[in-house]
């Protein structure tokens, strides 16, 4: 059966977890590694970290961050932020990671898309897209967490990003991203309807009934941030509000 | 002593994860490109991510098919993750028709698509199932998982046939197309799903591995 996936997202600055609204204003919260180690307790599906600055300066902190919560963590990890080239990637697989999320750089050169596809799968190239709805009630893709416009047409690109290889689709609203208001529903709809490939609903989840409606309009994954950060839902909480609304989450959860 | 676990180190992939888990449950993994050490190991694991033609590649020019062969068949406990499984196939048809080890007679195949029901990669946990078919869990490395609740991490898009239904050892139903989560020939069990990446319960695999 089709699977609904919970995921925790966290945002990262160097050392630090940090969370903004509408990806900037950040604030630190705390050691990512304490928080990934309790979502991972607590059941999480899958794990994302994106480096909030990294394309900005060109490098990657993430590396030390990623090899150290490899070590007790044992669901899936994706990577982003900066990473720009092949080795880039190989490095963060080394690291621990098993999937990259690529926004700035695919944007830059698409072709780097299908290179990660080719060389590590299709299965580890998830496209990260930040969306901002525009006037005509479209979206555009933006890179450098929000700050840059691209011109491109957020459903053509994650259109154009499929058929270049990527398997996922990391897909954040950066109006909602961190407002607590609900996903961007009619988003998620639409770039569903537009690829075959697995969708992540990222930002502005605020109370289960938002999870809930993101699965319905689509989302094959939902990424969790300041709702889990704040402690305003745990995921535990989610995983049987999810359950009880007869969405095929996983029930076995129990630690070791 | 903990037991020793070597992991083929062929250059693909996310190593580190594995060696982590098998730690995690006690034991001591040693990548290794060496065919002597694999020649002397007690426990052999073959990972492999990315896609089947350029993993087969890469252990061809590490030289290391014909020492994990012998391994194989020399009935000590072998794993294979992932591609790892994927590649104890004769073929596999992905991007092309490639030959792989030929350890288990059968084909790899793609997932056939159904629009917006069945999407591929196959992605996410799914629940792991006793094929009415194959083996029976007991006194294997599913020892204590709970048929049709136990779930575990997959993401592939190819999907391992073994010619032989009886050596299929965990399935799933994904959106009615059947998926071979596991196979056990012998001293040689592969998952396509990935236990070090499954939580407790691919750890609990992983720790019956270093039993077996």
């Amino acid at each position: 059966m089709r699977n609904a996936r919970l995921i925790a997202r966290l945002d990262v600055k160097g050392v630090n977890l940090i969370k903004g609204v509408h990806l900037e204003g950040l604030r630190v919260i705390g050691d990512p590694q304490v928080f990934a180690r309790r979502y991972y307790e607590q059941g999480a599906d899958e794990l994302i970290y994106i480096d909030a600055v990294a394309s900005l300066y060109g490098r990657n902190s993430l590396t030390d961050i990623v090899a150290r919560t490899a070590r007790d963590v044992f669901v899936p990890l994706t990577v982003g932020g900066g990473l720009r080239s092949i080795d880039d990637v190989r490095t963060m697989l080394r690291h621990g990671a098993d999937k990259v999320a690529i926004n700035t750089a695919a944007v830059r050169r698409p072709g780097l898309i299908s290179e990660i596809a080719q060389s590590f799968g299709a299965q580890c190239m998830v496209l990260g897209v930040e969306a901002k709805r525009r006037a005509d009630g479209t979206w555009e893709a933006f890179t450098d967490n929000g700050r840059e416009a691209t011109g491109l047409d957020v459903i053509d690109w994650c259109r154009r990003g499929h058929a270049l290889g990527a398997g996922e689709i990391l897909l954040t609203s950066v109006d909602r991203d961190g407002t607590g208001k609900g996903f961007d529903t009619a988003l998620i709809e639409a770039v569903t309807h537009a690829v075959p490939i697995p969708v992540i609903a990222s930002g502005g989840m605020g109370t289960t009934t938002d999870m809930i409606a993101a699965f319905g309009h689509g989302a094959d994954a939902i990424a969790m941030a300041s709702v889990l950060h704040y402690g305003r839902a745990d995921l535990a909480t989610v995983r049987a509000a999810a359950a009880q609304a007869g969405l095929p989450v996983r029930l076995d959860v129990a630690t070791l | 002593m903990s037991a020793v676990v070597h992991i083929v180190d062929y250059g693909v992939g996310n190593l580190y994860s594995v060696a982590r888990a098998i730690e995690a449950v006690g034991g001591t993994p040693k990548l290794t490109s060496d065919a002597s050490e694999i020649d002397n190991a007690d426990r052999l694991l073959l990972p492999g991510v990315g896609a089947f033609a350029p993993c087969m590649a890469a252990l061809t020019a590490t030289g290391l098919v014909e020492p994990v062969l012998e391994f194989a068949r020399a009935q000590r406990p072998f794993l294979g993750i992932c591609v790892g499984m994927q590649l104890l196939f004769e073929h596999s048809v992905e991007f092309g028709r490639h030959r792989g080890l030929g350890l288990i007679a059968g084909q790899v195949e793609a997932i056939p698509t159904a629009d917006a029901v069945r999407k591929v990669p196959h992605i996410g946990w799914s629940a792991l199932h006793e094929p009415a078919d194959g083996h029976c869990w007991r006194e294997t490395i599913l020892e204590g998982a709970i048929p049709g609740v136990t779930s575990a991490y997959f993401v592939h898009s190819f999907n391992c046939v073994p010619d032989d239904p009886r050596i299929r050892l965990a399935d799933v139903d994904y959106t009615g197309y059947r998926i071979c989560a596991a196979v056990k020939s012998g001293n040689v069990t592969a998952f396509q799903c990935h236990p070090e990446k499954s939580g407790p319960a691919g750890l609990r695999i992983l720790r019956n591995f270093l039993d077996e």
